[in-house]
């Protein structure tokens, strides 16, 4: 471990958590730039004439209208509106799709995607994740670090747009997207140059004082984002609704899988949602602990930490559809002590603009 | 290094004896293990413990521990600094970062614990 690595097993994966702080490395990239190996991460492409109608019909967000370069991040539902796993959707060619999806539910994507694309004659499904490798640079920085290593001029990739080029000789799908709630970049390339990619861009990186960051910053950042997490804040019984992704389930579209159980989630209102939580006494909620309201238990906290920006102790969780607006109180189980707190707007963090 | 004037616990506590009271912390290896601490649950004064049983909690970014009672005792103190300084443990496991002063009950034995040269074996082995 040169790096100085703690490494613990992720989805069949050795996985750095940090390389020495956790708190060092989520400063690094809410003030600098960090760089994050995230090659666990599953890439299924969907090829065929008719990928385009079979993508669309398979996920919630608009991913058939996509242009070429063009990414979204989408959920991929049961016919009962439940969430098989959360995805960006990625438009390489006008036949050609990549669905970039969480390690842990790689196996049975594919499966699912698979027995979708039946229906369509011609596509074709390929899991390309062992021969792909995903670098993270993310931060206000990033930009800067991979500047001198890109070919292509890296402010002409928008927010969820992408090029296919080379970034220190490498060939790379680079795109402007991350879980941080930071500008940054994602590199897909090939596995077998994952490691001299890795280095050069540390190298360039080195007097910006970028660092590497692993799988604990990732949750931190993500958190303080207000980002979901698969096996958190989603799992197999949650709708996306309920879990306020909205803004990524077009209702309109003429069909996709769920469609029909979303639409009637829709019209009663969520029967639970997904709120943040600031806790009021000292304490911190975790995944798993109970939320009671008025003296009922009515919940479950799914993420919760102390923010390591914010400095406070916040937490995501569900509570009850209509009892669900930002300043009600709320008591929060920690090992049996109620704990009070209230709900609060996510997300947490935002970063501000820079020019 | 772990200082050779107390004893240690296969959970990475210390125990410090001093007469008929001592003092209670986590070990350099643990801290280092848990990464930076975040929040620290201190028991009541006054609390009476049985040997193994949890005094309080240590909280990391992203983990939860218990802290285990080295011997059987009464909580005579707390270490106050931890509660807005939990990093204290991890800047000074040994010191500052102490964790709860307690008085043995006086049937307590603390022989079974380990002395610096077994923790360190102990620790080296895992």
């Amino acid at each position: 471990m040169a790096l100085g690595a703690k490494l613990v097993s992720f989805g069949g994966f050795l996985m750095p958590l940090h390389y020495g702080s956790i708190l060092e490395e989520h400063r690094a990239v809410r003030e600098r730039a960090g760089i994050f190996d995230v090659s666990h991460m599953g890439e299924i492409e969907v090829a065929g004439d008719q990928a385009e109608r079979m993508v669309d019909e398979l996920v919630t967000n608009r991913a058939g209208a996509l242009a070429v370069g063009g990414a979204l991040y989408t959920l991929m539902c049961r016919d009962d509106g439940t969430v098989i796993d959360d995805l960006l959707v990625y438009r390489t060619g006008p036949a050609r799709f990549m669905l970039v999806v969480n390690a842990s539910n790689t196996a049975r994507d594919l499966q699912w995607v698979r027995a979708r694309s039946r229906g369509y004659d011609g596509v074709k499904v390929r899991d390309i994740s062992a021969e792909t490798a995903l670098v993270a640079v993310q931060g206000p920085l990033a930009a800067k670090v991979l500047s001198p290593l890109a070919q292509d001029d890296l402010g002409g990739i928008a927010p969820f747009a992408f090029a296919q080029t080379r970034v220190a000789g490498i060939e790379a799908l680079l795109s402007r997207t991350g879980y941080t709630g930071e500008d940054g970049f994602e590199l897909y390339v090939d596995a077998a140059r994952a490691r001299e990619l890795w280095r050069a861009v540390l190298e360039a990186g080195r007097g910006l004082g970028l660092m590497p960051a692993g799988l604990g910053a990732r949750d931190t950042l993500r958190f303080e984002a207000g980002l979901c997490l698969y096996g958190q804040e989603l799992d197999d019984t949650t709708n996306p609704l309920e879990a306020g992704l909205k803004p990524f389930v077009k209702l309109d579209k003429a069909r996709f899988v769920g469609r029909e159980a979303l639409l009637r989630v829709a019209a009663s209102g969520p029967r639970r949602r997904l709120v943040g939580l600031e806790l009021l006494e000292p304490g911190i909620a975790r995944h798993g602990y109970p939320i009671a309201m008025d003296g009922e238990e009515v919940g479950t906290v799914t993420s919760g930490m102390l923010a390591p920006t914010l400095g406070r102790a916040l937490a995501l969780g569900y509570v009850p559809g209509d009892r669900a607006e930002p300043g009600r109180i709320l008591a929060v189980g920690v090992r049996g002590r109620q704990v009070k707190g209230r709900i609060v707007r996510t997300p947490f963090y935002r970063r501000s603009k820079r020019p | 290094m772990s200082p050779t004037d107390r004893r240690y616990t296969m959970e990475h506590e210390w125990w410090q004896e001093e007469g008929d009271e001592g003092r209670v912390g986590i070990t350099e290896f643990a801290q280092s293990e848990l990464g930076d601490i975040v929040f620290v649950e201190l028991p009541e004064v006054g609390r009476v413990l049985r040997a193994g049983e949890a005094l309080g909690v240590v909280e990391s970014v992203k983990s939860v521990s218990d802290i285990l009672s080295p011997v059987a005792g009464e909580v005579i103190a707390v270490n106050e600094a931890l509660r807005d300084r939990p990093e204290l443990i991890n800047r000074s496991p040994y010191d500052e970062g102490w964790v709860v002063r307690l008085r043995k009950v006086p049937e307590t034995d603390a022989g079974g614990l380990m002395d610096a040269a077994a923790y360190e074996a102990y620790v080296n082995a895992h």
